[in-house]
């Protein structure tokens, strides 16, 4: 049972998919100026990512394995990866218009973040079973809805800092995430209590 | 290979059949968003953005075909405002930001012509037939559509300047000190 | 002994009352000139109703009451009206408002005055009164006060509480006032009292001002009033309406709430005195007990006339050379007054001149280091330094979630701020901002119903004329085809014309060779009319209509008719032959 905690503490945590696997920068860059969109942004990858690890995860054992396509691994992954984005992207478009327009074109752009498509892989790299799977790809997704809403967090009120001109706008985010980054560093000693 | 592409196939059928489903069940009518982005409108209905009217600019504007940038009563700020909303980037205004002002009627040159009250889209302009026409200044949006209309070029702007009614605190500046 | 509470927050700056309260209420003279501004209270200006070169007397209406918050306003003294115009404001913004300018008389007659019994009348009347009287809160809102004293109906009237605690730093006209005037005071809190019939009533004094506190103990037990006259601790805002509720009754005013929700009121002493002072002997608010003080030869307290020109009434206590400056309001809220000739209102109730020795210039501001001294500090509880981060960043959304329009103004977070960040002026200035965006949207609002109407409007009107336009355009091809068909009938022979009119009916496509297409282009121009009748029906709001309704109606069109301005509806049943 620890064993399952490890993994999603550590997901989280420990091998942040942002902040330490440096996976998935181009929504925690661009969707991070508001609060709101942060967590919509973060909501909507939580579900893709969730949902993307599960189905790989059997597409790969019980279609690809047995027929010995393991090549065809990151084509498969890709379309479903894709159709999944489709279908929330339906989803928020029906139940929250403001957000479905704020997160714009990063929404459908989740079919090509790298956290979503990398997650997967390295559940197959770490030979990963279904429930670590599901929890890898759930404690990811947490990991990066938490990293992004505090970033976003901390942009809002940067807004009202008084950061030297040729810093302001994505060059102060950038060394805030540097920041972050290295503020992460620091969960890396957890596992020594392993 | 033929099992690669059966397996693929397969995989495309599923996939197209859930989204195909998906479309159908989650299908949006009508477009909330559009009210949104017609509440930050100023509804001065002027037509300056190339539209006939706030609703239409506001749904050209959804749909991708208006930039946010064409509305100069809304000014600079009305431009921040849809810019935060929609997530687009700020852009400068097309045109020229004017004070506000709204429309006066030299009452001795007016020659009761009506035109300048069908031309109001806001109703802001009482008279009749032969009879001289006033604005109603409270409800006048500064659209300017009543000024080209009239023959005898006897409606002006006038800017509205700073009263007791619209004065508002200044931003506290910090005051450099002075070097003597 | 009353309990007392406590506030929270809240400062203790040097008083300085003491260099004012040395002389009593000296009455100031007759200024050269009066410039009284009509809009002087919340609410509605007051409408002019006098002309340039009308002579007026003291005390007679020269601004009407505009609705029912506003109150009116009246001559300060005999004279003539010399202009009615723009003359600058005792505002902030150094703007003009519209005033009476009068020049007095010097005999200082007044208008007759009749005193009410307001035992004896209806509570409306008194109210009525007191709007005619032009008597507001002369504690700093200058709201009407008869608005305030109507008591709920929902809530039971529990305290009325009497603000005499007067907390800013100054001030101490209402010291004065109660020291001098108390058993005017007392009475006028009694009138308060009957209108509202609260179940106690409570006066709150700060403690350091004992002789106020004895004096209006005395009037109270003189006329039999069992009012209390409580001693509050000394503490800067002690005098805001809520602090005040606070401290004499425990109960703690939500921000969305008024008072009133609670079942109390609160009122100032002035007011109290205006009130009694135009109830018993009808006399109208036309002066204020004003403290003239700072850097001043003679710091003392005045009954000046409103719309002296400050540059007269400084002149009484001889400002020293070195004053740059004249405050209105206390240190702690006040502004500096825009010119010498801005004049004195009802919420005047203290002038300040100013030196650099007495307020040194600020140092500059410095960054906010989060201390947050300024939330320690804050009456209402918010967060300074939150909105003041927001508030400085434009972001005004942020800052209504912070609770801005809970803040007072009240200056004490700027008091106390080690960086000496000039709070209160920022959170102005977020204020006005967010009211500005509100009335720019109303009126959005307001326009796009507006054109939405008109649209509306054209779109019916363009209706009706195309549904005009069709059935005249129906009649007349009825008419047409009957007559064809009344031709072919008689002669058997081609009617072209009936052809052409009815090119629309089916029947007609053929042209009538004979007697038998003669009775289709006849059946075609009954089908014709039918359908004109139908249109003709089709007008809405006609089909519940009484007999005599439709009598009417048809009178009407018969007359219409008769003048021919319009194809009557009936015209294919007249067609016939």
């Amino acid at each position: 049972m620890t064993h399952y905690l490890f993994i999603l503490l550590g997901a989280v945590l420990v091998n942040n998919v942002v902040l330490v696997k440096i996976l998935g920068l181009c929504p925690f860059m661009g969707v991070s100026k508001k609060l709101e969109t942060a967590f919509g942004m973060g909501a909507a990858t939580t579900f893709v990512l969730t949902v993307a690890t599960g189905a790989s995860y059997v597409i790969d054992h019980y279609l690809l394995m047995p027929f010995g396509l393991e090549y065809l691994r990151t084509l498969s992954f890709i379309v479903t990866i894709a159709a999944i984005v489709q279908l929330t992207e339906m989803v928020i478009q029906k139940t929250s218009p403001v957000l479905h327009q704020v997160l714009g074109i990063y929404l459908p752009l989740i079919t090509t973040n790298c956290a979503v498509l990398g997650v997967p892989l390295l559940n197959v790299a770490n030979g990963n079973d279904f429930v670590e799977s599901l929890l890898f790809g759930a404690g990811s997704a947490i990991g990066f809805s938490l990293v992004l809403v505090l970033f976003a967090g901390i942009r809002e009120r940067i807004e009202g800092a008084d950061v030297p001109v040729h810093f302001r706008g994505v060059a102060i985010a950038m060394i805030t995430a540097g920041l972050m980054s290295l503020a992460f560093m620091g969960f890396a000693g957890l596992d020594k209590y392993q | 290979m033929i099992t690669a592409i059966a397996i693929m196939a397969l995989g495309a059928v599923v996939l197209g059949a859930a989204l195909g489903y998906a479309s159908i069940k989650f299908k949006v009518e009508g477009d909330p968003l559009v009210e949104k982005i017609e509440a930050i409108l100023p509804q001065t209905q002027c037509g300056q953005c190339g539209y006939p009217g706030c609703r239409p600019y506001a749904e050209a504007i959804n749909k991708g075909e208006a930039d946010i940038n064409l509305c100069p009563p809304g000014g600079a700020e009305g431009v921040q405002r849809l810019a935060d909303l929609l997530g687009r980037e700020v852009k400068p205004l097309d045109a020229e930001e004017k004070p506000k002002a709204i429309a006066f009627i030299d009452e001795q040159t007016c020659i009761g012509c009506t035109l300048c009250i069908q031309a109001c889209p806001v109703d802001a302009i009482v008279g009749a037939a032969k009879q001289m026409h006033t604005i109603v200044p409270e409800l006048c949006t500064g659209c300017e559509l009543c000024v080209p209309p009239c023959p005898v070029e006897c409606i002006s702007m006038e800017p509205i300047g700073e009263n007791l009614d619209n004065w508002k605190w200044k931003y506290p500046v910090i005051e450099l000190k002075k070097v003597a | 002994m009353l309990q007392l509470f406590k506030f929270k927050g809240g400062v203790k700056p040097q008083t300085n009352k003491t260099q004012s309260v040395g002389e009593p209420i000296g009455v100031a003279p007759l200024p050269s000139r009066l410039f009284v501004p009509l809009h002087q209270s919340i609410g509605g200006t007051p409408r002019p109703l006098v002309a340039a070169g009308e002579r007026v007397l003291k005390g007679q209406l020269i601004g009407g009451a505009d609705g029912w918050i506003s109150a009116a306003v009246h001559a300060p003294t005999s004279g003539t009206v010399r202009a009615v115009a723009e003359h600058v404001a005792a505002h902030p913004s150094g703007l003009t408002t519209l005033s009476v300018e009068i020049e007095p008389d010097g005999r200082d007659e007044w208008i007759e005055r009749t005193p009410i019994d307001h035992g004896a009348l209806a509570p409306e009347r008194v109210r009525e009164r007191l709007r005619e009287a032009g008597v507001v809160g002369l504690g700093g809102a200058v709201f009407p006060t008869h608005g305030k004293l109507t008591a709920s109906k929902t809530v039971p009237m529990e305290e009325l509480v009497i603000n005499g605690a007067e907390c800013e730093p100054y001030i101490t006209c209402d010291d004065l006032l109660m020291r001098e005037r108390a058993e005017e005071i007392v009475r006028g809190v009694g009138v308060f009292r009957d209108l509202l019939q609260p179940k106690r009533v409570l006066i709150g004094i700060e403690d350091n001002k004992p002789e106020a506190v004895a004096a209006l103990q005395a009037a109270a037990a003189k006329l039999g009033e069992n009012f209390a006259v409580v001693a509050v601790p000394t503490r800067y805002p002690a005098g805001g309406a809520k602090q005040l509720i606070r401290v004499l009754t425990g109960k703690e005013v939500p921000s969305t709430k008024r008072s009133t929700d609670l079942g109390v009121q609160c009122f100032n002493v002035a007011t109290a005195y205006t009130a009694w002072r135009a109830v018993a002997h009808g006399e109208p608010v036309v002066s204020r007990i004003v403290t003239l003080t700072g850097n001043v030869e003679r710091p003392r307290n005045w009954e000046a006339l409103l719309g002296t020109p400050l540059a007269e009434f400084v002149a009484l206590g001889g400002p020293k050379p070195d004053t740059d400056g004249y405050l209105m309001g206390g240190p702690m809220m006040g502004f500096a007054m825009p010119t010498m000739d801005a004049p004195l209102v009802k919420a005047t109730n203290c002038i300040i001149a100013s030196s650099p020795a007495l307020f040194p210039p600020k140092a500059p501001e410095m960054p906010c280091i989060r201390c947050g001294e300024c939330a320690k500090v804050c009456p209402h509880e918010l967060q300074p330094f939150e909105l003041y981060w927001f508030a400085r960043a434009k972001n005004f959304g942020k800052t209504q979630e912070y609770h801005i329009f809970d803040c007072i103004e009240c200056g004490c977070c700027s008091f106390v701020c080690p960086s000496r960040i000039p709070l209160v002026q920022y959170f102005r200035f977020a204020k006005s901002e967010i009211w500005a965006r509100e009335k720019e949207k109303n009126a959005a609002d307001q326009a796009k119903a507006r054109f939405e109407w008109k649209t509306a409007r054209e779109e019916r009107e363009k209706a009706e004329k195309a549904e005009k336009l069709a059935k005249a355009a129906a009649a007349q091809a009825a008419k047409k085809a009957a007559e064809a068909a009344a031709a072919a009938a008689g002669e058997a022979a081609p009617a072209p014309a009936a052809a052409e009119a009815a090119t629309n009916v089916p029947a007609a496509t053929n042209p009538p060779l004979d007697a038998e297409a003669a009775k289709k282009a006849a059946i075609a121009a009954a089908l014709e009319r039918a359908r004109a009748q139908r249109a003709a029906v089709e007008p809405k709001n006609v089909d519940r209509l009484t007999p005599a309704q439709q009598k009417d109606i048809a009178e009407v069109d018969a007359r219409r008719q008769q003048a021919g301005i319009e194809a009557p509806p009936t015209a294919p049943e007249e067609s016939q032959p």
